[in-house]
């Protein structure tokens, strides 16, 4: 079996390197610094990490003043939390002025698992993504984390990073290299496409090596930049005749519903999305949950008929 | 048809000498003076404009004025140097009073104000920091500047510069939750390089503090946030330039300065009447507050 990383400590540990390099980097937390790994930072560089407490709304606005004063503040909290405690804030300190804030959510999507719909996050895409000029990150594994906090270092303006909780398998190798704002294709494939972020690309691809055997030749993309979204590659994906979007959030507001915008104003296809539905979900294990809320392989390879079927 | 309103600003002398901006020993008497030509502003500015906040703009006049004409470090034909003090409104519907006072300073040429809130203006309904020269938060949605100010008061430790960071809230800002997990953070930081100041006009919208949402007993809660509480007449330009003074002696804690004003101050018809909380005065009563501001 594939070894299994945590992206949350991919995060963690790269704060600390860059912080390290660049003393402009401060690090906040609002009480769960162990949980979304910031506590590296906090151990190692003591005066650069501040504790704001269970107060996210509070965090995320001094967040703001650190970085209208030159700062490079990273805050962090479940996915949850920011956006949906201080969605406000985030308009108003941060998205209006684009100040220079890196907001790291943690515990994305429902395999959160066990704590139930309170803490697992389905909403937070499509509340970030209705932000005018922030950035959006969904890296599917640690070795994409690690590149995707090292370009919200290098690139000014507000950035969203979602990472989820469970440990999952590399889908990258240490060659790889993210690209803010690009898709990634990593499976060739003419009969449809299958565009996928965060713990479903590794579904997507189990999906798509199902299908072969089937004689069904699929596209796999990995779409972590959801703002500025790739439309070209969106477009190029249209080129099969069929797409289906997977993704950990509600299938309204999230990729699904941006790769649908982008196909109906380009190049029409028929499209399927694997997403959660209009629904909370329930306290469980995250495998049961996934197979419950159906987003696994299966029902990705069940989307790709329908789409298939439809052309 | 009606006929465009008119909008015929005071002269200034702003342009011309920087050296005047910020004397710590400017007479009471050109203060006053300087306090009242940007009441003139406000009200000649949201008549023209036909919307605006002129109450709760009048009422911090004094404290504005004494903050940037004695008080703070600044350079009005250099708003991002490095070393300048900050001053955070927080209360962001009260931009006319604040693009008034950086009108008078030289931020801004004093004609830009007839433009507040027309399209393409520099002068937004509320302050956008990366539109107006000498604005350093994008504000309007209440409860957000002290969190704010408190970052840049952080930033400014870290970076071992020795600015001081002064917020102005509303009190009827004070209901919401954010200014007090704001408050909690910035004794638990030891931010002694930052003052609130509350603009404490006993007003807001839908009528008195106390009835809406009882705020008292104010100073003490500030107190048991871990605040040092100086209460001042806040039309009172020596009460309020003390105040600021004695600020910079205290250590280890922030201050915040509850300065109990009048809503609508300066304009009989006003003051007190929490109509003109977000109301413009209308061309008559441009005319008739101009003439007691004269």
């Amino acid at each position: 079996m594939e070894q299994e990383v945590s992206l949350r400590e991919a995060y963690g540990k790269t704060l600390l390197e860059l912080g390290l390099e660049n003393p402009d980097i401060v690090v906040l937390d609002a009480d769960l610094s162990r949980s979304t790994m910031t506590h590296f930072f906090a151990h190692e560089l003591p005066e650069r990490f501040f504790e704001c407490g269970v107060a996210e709304q509070n965090m995320i606005s001094i967040a703001a003043g650190m970085a209208s004063s030159g700062k490079i503040p990273f805050a962090s909290t479940f996915a949850v939390f920011a956006p949906g405690r201080c969605f406000d804030q985030i308009r108003m300190s941060i998205a209006q002025p684009q100040l220079n804030v890196k907001i790291v959510a943690t515990h994305g999507g429902i395999t959160v698992g066990e704590d139930g719909s309170s803490h697992q996050s389905i909403e937070d895409l499509a509340l970030i993504c209705s932000l005018p000029g922030f950035n959006v990150i969904v890296p599917a594994d640690a070795i994409e984390t690690a590149q995707a906090v090292e370009a919200a270092v290098a690139n000014y303006g507000p950035f969203y990073i979602r990472l989820c909780r469970p440990k999952s398998q590399l889908i990258y190798n240490e060659d790889y290299r993210f690209k803010l704002g690009k898709a990634v294709t990593l499976r060739q494939g003419k009969d449809a496409a299958i565009i996928a972020i965060g713990l479903m690309v590794k579904e997507a691809l189990e999906a798509a090596k199902n299908l072969k055997q089937e004689g069904i030749d699929c596209r796999v993309l990995n779409m972590p930049t959801l703002k500025p979204l790739d439309e070209a590659a969106i477009i190029k994906a249209a080129e099969t005749g069929a797409i289906v979007t997977a993704e950990e959030h509600l299938e309204h507001g999230g990729l699904g519903s941006m790769v649908a915008r982008v196909v109906a104003q380009h190049q029409p296809v028929p499209m399927e999305l694997v997403a959660l539905k209009d629904t909370y979900a329930k306290s469980g294990k995250p495998a049961e949950l996934l197979m419950r809320y159906g987003l696994t392989a299966k029902d990705i390879e069940q989307a790709v008929k329908s789409a298939i079927k439809r052309k | 048809m009606s006929s465009p309103k008119e909008c015929k600003l005071p002269s200034t002398s702003a342009d011309s000498a920087e050296a005047e901006v910020f004397s710590l020993s400017a007479s009471t008497a050109k203060m006053k003076a300087v306090a009242k030509k940007i009441r003139r502003h406000i009200v000649t500015m949201t008549g023209k404009a036909g919307s605006g906040h002129p109450g709760g703009s009048l009422s911090a006049v004094e404290i504005v004025t004494t903050l940037y004409f004695k008080v703070m470090r600044h350079k009005p034909h250099d708003p991002h140097w490095p070393e300048r003090d900050r001053f955070i409104l927080s209360k962001g519907h009260a931009a006319p009073l604040l693009y008034a006072t950086l009108a008078e300073c030289g931020y801004l040429p004093v004609s830009e104000l007839c433009t507040l809130r027309q399209m393409d203006s520099l002068l937004q309904g509320h302050t956008d920091c990366n539109l107006t020269p000498g604005v350093e938060m994008s504000a309007g949605a209440l409860g957000q500047g002290l969190s704010f100010a408190l970052g840049v008061a952080l930033a400014g430790r870290l970076n071992k510069q020795d600015y001081r960071v002064y917020a102005l809230l509303g009190d009827g800002e004070c209901d919401e939750g954010q200014v007090w997990e704001a408050a909690m953070a910035s004794a638990h930081f030891k931010a002694d390089n930052l003052v609130a100041i509350v603009d404490n006009n006993g007003q807001q919208i839908d009528g008195w503090n106390r009835d809406v949402m009882n705020l008292e007993p104010f100073p003490d809660k500030w107190q048991a946030f871990g605040w040092q509480v100086i209460e001042v007449d806040g039309h009172s330009i020596p009460q309020l330039t003390q105040a600021f003074k004695k600020t910079k002696k205290i250590k280890g804690q922030p201050t915040v300065i509850i300065a109990h004003t009048i809503k609508g101050k300066g304009v009989s018809f006003m003051e007190n009447n929490p109509d003109f909380h977000g109301a413009a005065p209308n061309e008559i009563e441009v005319k008739l507050a101009l003439k007691e501001l004269e």
